[in-house]
């Protein structure tokens, strides 16, 4: 026994003889994580919101939020002695005066956008997997809530400082707050205590913004992770892989030094991000006032797809009975992304309802196998896609030389038609994708070696796949549809008809495969 | 060949290969669309209203009519002054090249002798703003950059983009970059008002004012990046496409290189 | 459930194959150099840090390609980051992959239902505790209790009250009234007709009185574009007509869609465009809206001159300015 196996040692009597953990402790610390590219896009989204929180803590120190005016007395010559609020002319400082400010400023807008990126990527591949079945709903529910969370978190966090492009993001915030029916200009009022701008809306969303809202992250970051650890990970299904088992590296030693070098990876990146490539500088943008605004005012991209339906509807509003609704503000900006993060959270119920299958599920799809699921996944997609590019028509028009009436109603149109297009794209490709698989466990892959027959024919080599490939390519389910018989097996007639026709229809569409192959189909093949 | 045969399996093969397919695309097509360069013509010194009017009679009567009168394609000129002329052809917007959205600044087609020739002539015709120069431009020493800064965000910044790095206008138009712009050409715009803007009399934005408004522009235009590089300065869309290129790329490639066993 | 049809069968987990470092000191060695290494980087990185810290001051500039003209602290400062943390990651990354035992390990899963056992006795427990407290017998505590529940929860709702004052009038009201003269923003100079030639637009603001200090929240509303056209270029009502003045026209700078400055003039369409959604107004036709997302014209305020010849109101809105609300009636 070396001194550092005894020193170990040591520590571990000393936390068991405090805690009893030792039994509990030996179980985790030899916890199974299986290895692989797309389980680290969580791990991202977790290390940015550890570096957020660092970066955010140090930013406080010495931002004012407040919207006092001031005259900034500071170096910065293009801004000497203009009317500002003391959280812009705080945040000049920050950037201008302190050594590091700007450096961590910069890491703290660059983390976020990495943050919010890496929720989105995370969640699609959990989509796309099918990681969210039973018995991860739950999961899947704080997923979509931590997204919408963030969506928020950053709206506030970037209309802190009170620059020109934050302060008209804050007057469409409060534009939409006022256009709800019956309550929208007393909540206004209530939020930003009487008129916009008011003086009280930036010291009352930085309070939201550094403790209501991290906090709720908190929480809900720990159960998501307390249940990934408690369910245990999902894995890709492969040779020994199986709904049993988890095949992976044990926390201790392994995952534990590539999981913490990650987060030095991650820091590393954002930081490498901020030392090389400015993001949201300020004091370009001018102080706030209402009367001013800049070509081209954007909201960072995970808002962008929002402003980009809102640019794109129509000019509808009704005006009845003394009252006012602004449908082309509501719809854009309430109604459909309610409808959209409402599905998005109800899917997994919504799935299992369709295809019956109330099992628990550790292994993932392969996209493929799941047509339907990946190509209504591609058409959401699409959907965000159409609508974050018209979010940024002004520049894009600007940039490639195109009309912003050209490419609104390239938008305008391109959101109805393209997303059913897109499914129905994708679908095909599933299914050919499902019969390249196929034809590759019957015949081998094509080995690009060309062989000349006697007959002066030429033909290309194909070389039988390794059991471990062929098992892979194979070892998934092929559901059949659901048989929604209108009398159930007792003889009792089930209820809700039109129901039971609409989920039929969708089982049906949710089974469309390739057959695969099976012992069968092989050893007819080897005959030949 | 047959090595290239070998890598066709290669994961990477994929990739490069649509990477190489892109850049081709992207080189061809520039190729064919760049343009001729353009010919200046020749001519002889002279700055008098004759020279001027022969000019105008070779290079604009098409277009603004034989006595700058106008036609319905082009507006008349009549009035219009010297400084109108000076930016317009000075900048190379005029002649125009193509008459389909709005004329774009090029290389002139006239060198600083004939321009001058051409805005005496014009200018004689009637009279209208003068070519702003010398003492009434010292604006180093005239203009204050901060107040030049909020007088820009007040009247030129939802065109120009808070930088004045140029920004989108309906149907294709556009606000250019006002970089590299002469503080003369910055003068003569506020007064001329040309294409779609529109003109900032001396009584709305004063002289004074107009030369601060140019001192904040090249303040503008050499200020150095403080983060980095400064992505265009047009706000979070180049941003948010650089963090999900360069940023998530980065951290992707990463978790790739993690997950995959060493030899 | 599924066409179980005869699959094929499972090969098993796939034989361990050792590195190199598992069987060749020297390649282990090498391997372990290559860890130091990139602790070494991650060592320098810091250095860097501290140095660029203590010794580059805030304002020396160096050039770079690509990056342009960059600030020299803020660079080595985040180089020297970038560094320290990027080869700790790698260094460490480096050591699982290389050193650190690669065999893949198996453990077990069990299914998240209880035994059957547990669950009815669970089930069982429920009933008898809730049994215990009677709920379902006193009918009147359970009410009596659900309402004072669902009246807890308006004590923090009505605690929010005075977070604002209510709105009254203060959406459609503004600071332009009968005779308030028109001033430059900036500036604050007043306009005389003459001042504006054609083509021209001018940024303005209401003349407050003396000693009053102008706030956001009344440039927020006040805010007011002009432009002069000529006179035979508009196609507005009789009515709105007079509200113009020799060819000038004033409208509210507030957008109608979601309150953005809608200043931008495009003198030879005539047209308004906000930068925000892009809505486009026709000027000559008293702004009526003619692209994007806004559903009413910008507010024309009625202007004339007073007796100095200044631009002044002839009257206030007649309707409120900016984006919708519930109470607007128009």
């Amino acid at each position: 026994m070396t001194a550092r196996e005894r020193a170990a040692g040591t520590v571990a009597n000393y936390v068991d003889e405090r805690t009893g953990a030792a039994k509990w402790l030996k179980k985790n610390l030899t916890k199974v994580f299986p290895d692989h590219w797309s389980f680290m896009l969580g791990e991202i989204a977790l290390y940015s919101f550890i570096i957020l929180l660092l970066s955010g803590t140090f930013l406080t120190f010495w931002f004012d939020p407040s919207q006092r005016e001031v005259l900034y007395q500071g170096d910065y010559q293009p801004l000497s002695g203009i009317k500002m609020s003391a959280a812009y002319a705080s945040t000049l400082h920050i950037s201008f005066d302190i050594r590091g400010g700007l450096l961590m400023r910069q890491i703290h807008h660059w983390a976020a956008l990495l943050f919010m990126a890496a929720i989105v990527v995370h969640l699609l591949r959990v989509f796309f997997t099918g990681a969210f079945r039973k018995p991860r709903e739950f999961n899947w529910i704080i997923g979509v809530g931590l997204l919408t969370l963030g969506i928020v978190e950053g709206f506030l966090g970037y209309s802190l400082p009170d620059d020109l492009l934050s302060g008209t993001g804050i007057r469409i915030a409060e534009a939409i707050i006022q256009a709800m029916p019956i309550v929208g200009s007393y909540i206004a009022f209530f939020a930003f205590d009487g008129l916009f701008p008011g003086e009280a809306f930036i010291p009352r969303i930085f309070t939201v913004h550094v403790l209501l809202l991290p906090g709720i992250f908190l929480a809900l970051i720990t159960a998501h992770l307390m249940l990934v650890w408690y369910q245990k990970h999902t894995q890709y299904p492969g040779p020994g892989r199986t709904e049993k088992n988890i095949v992976g590296y044990p926390l201790m030693p392994v995952y534990m030094a590539k999981a913490g070098g990650f987060f030095f990876i991650v820091f590393g990146v954002t930081a490498f991000l901020s030392a090389v490539a400015s993001i949201n500088p300020i004091w370009l943008y001018g102080p706030y006032t209402p009367a001013q605004v800049s070509a081209g005012s954007q909201p960072d991209w995970y808002m962008g797809w929002l402003d980009g339906l809102v640019r794109m509807f129509p000019p509808i509003e009704t005006h009845a009975f003394g009252h006012t609704l602004s449908w082309n503000i509501l719809i854009p900006g309430v109604i459909i992304p309610g409808i959209l993060f409402t599905g998005m959270a109800l899917y997994p119920f919504i799935e299992s309802w369709i295809t019956g299958d109330k099992r628990e599920h550790h292994l993932l799809d392969r996209p493929r196998n799941v047509p339907n699921r990946t190509a209504l996944g591609v058409m959401a997609l699409t959907f965000t896609t159409v609508a974050l590019l018209n979010g940024g028509n002004d520049i894009i028009a600007i940039q490639f030389n195109l009309s912003i009436n050209q490419i609104m109603w390239f938008s305008r149109i391109g959101i109805l038609v393209l997303p059913p297009i897109a499914f129905v794209i994708t679908k095909r490709i599933c299914l050919s994708l499902q019969r390249a698989d196929r034809d590759l466990v019957l015949h081998g892959r094509e080995t690009g070696r060309l062989l000349r027959l006697p007959h002066g024919e030429f033909v290309e080599v194909h070389e039988p796949i390794s059991p471990e490939r062929a098992w892979t390519l194979t070892q998934h389910e092929q559901p059949n549809p659901l048989v929604l018989n209108p009398v159930d097996d007792h003889g009792v007639r089930r209820p809700g008809t039109l129901l039971n026709k609409l989920r039929a229809r969708m089982s049906r569409a949710a089974t469309e495969q390739v057959a695969k192959p099976n012992g069968e189909d092989l050893k007819e093949i080897e005959h030949h | 060949m047959k090595r290239l045969s070998h890598y066709r399996r290669h994961r990477f093969a994929g990739p490069v290969l649509l990477l190489f397919a892109l850049f081709m695309v992207g080189t061809t097509f520039s190729v064919a669309t760049a343009s001729t360069r353009q010919s200046s013509s020749v001519l002889s010194r002279s700055t008098s209203i004759a020279e001027g009017q022969q000019i105008f009679l070779k290079g604009c009567s098409s277009c603004h009519g034989l006595n700058a009168e106008g036609t319905k394609i082009a507006p008349s000129l009549i009035g219009v002054g010297a400084a109108s002329v000076d930016f317009q052809v000075g900048t190379g917007r005029m002649p125009m090249a193509d008459m389909s959205v709005q004329a774009m600044r090029k290389k002139p087609a006239y060198n600083a002798d004939q321009v001058a020739a051409l805005a005496a002539y014009v200018a004689s015709l009637a009279p209208g703003p003068a070519i702003p120069g010398g003492e009434i431009l010292n604006y180093e020493r005239d203009g204050s950059t901060a107040q030049g800064g909020e007088l820009f965000r007040t009247n030129c910044a939802m065109c120009h983009n808070f930088a004045a790095q140029g920004g989108a206008l309906s149907q294709g138009k556009s606000a250019p970059s006002l970089m590299g712009v002469t503080p003369t050409q910055i003068y003569e715009a506020m007064i001329t008002g040309p294409q779609s803007m529109p003109v900032f009399s001396d009584k709305i934005i004063t002289p004074a004012e107009k030369l601060s408004i140019i001192k904040w522009i090249k303040a503008a235009e050499t200020e150095p990046s403080l983060g980095g590089a400064s992505l265009g300065r047009v706000g979070p869309v180049t941003e948010g496409l650089l963090g999900w290129t360069l940023g998530l790329g980065l951290l992707i490639g990463v978790a790739v290189w993690l997950a995959t066993k060493a030899r | 459930m599924s066409q179980e049809i005869e699959r094929l069968t499972d090969p098993g987990l796939p034989e361990h194959v050792h590195r190199k470092a598992d069987s060749d000191p020297v390649a282990a060695k090498r391997a372990e150099r290559q860890v130091a290494i990139l602790f070494g980087l991650s060592a320098i990185g810091t250095i860097l840090f501290i140095v660029s810290y203590i010794y580059i001051p805030l304002n020396i500039f160096v050039f770079l390609p690509i990056l342009g003209s960059t600030n020299a602290h803020q660079l080595f400062l985040g180089l020297g980051l970038t560094f320290s943390m990027f080869f700790i990651g790698i260094g460490a990354i480096q050591w699982a992959k290389t050193l650190m035992p690669d065999n893949e390990v198996i453990a077990e899963r069990h299914e998240f239902r209880s035994a059957d056992e547990d669950r009815s006795d669970f089930i069982a427990t429920v009933k008898e505790r809730a049994g215990a407290a009677g709920l379902g017998r006193r009918s009147l505590i359970k009410r009596s209790l659900g309402l004072s529940l669902g009246l807890v929860g308006l004590s923090p709702l009505l605690l929010l009250r005075d977070l604002g004052p209510l709105p009254g009038k203060q959406l459609e009201t503004t600071n332009w009234a009968s005779g308030v003269r028109l001033v430059t923003d900036p500036g604050n100079r007043p306009i005389k007709p003459s001042d504006l030639e054609v083509g021209a637009v001018a940024q303005v603001l209401p003349q407050l009185p003396a000693g009053q200090e102008r706030t956001l929240n009344s440039i927020a509303k006040d805010a007011l574009l002009l432009i002069r056209l000529r006179p035979e270029d508009f196609q507005l009502s009789p009515e709105r007509l007079s509200w113009t003045h020799e060819g000038i026209i004033a409208f509210s700078k507030i957008c109608t869609h979601m309150g953005c400055a809608v200043a931008l003039y495009e003198q030879q369409t005539k047209h308004l465009l906000c930068p925000c959604h892009q809505s486009t107004f026709d000027v000559p036709r008293a702004a009526k809206l003619i692209f994007g997302p806004a559903a009413r014209p910008l507010p024309q305020l009625a202007i004339t001159v007073d007796s100095e010849g200044y631009l002044v109101a002839k009257q206030g809105f007649t309707e409120p300015v900016g984006p919708s609300f519930w109470e607007r009636s128009s």
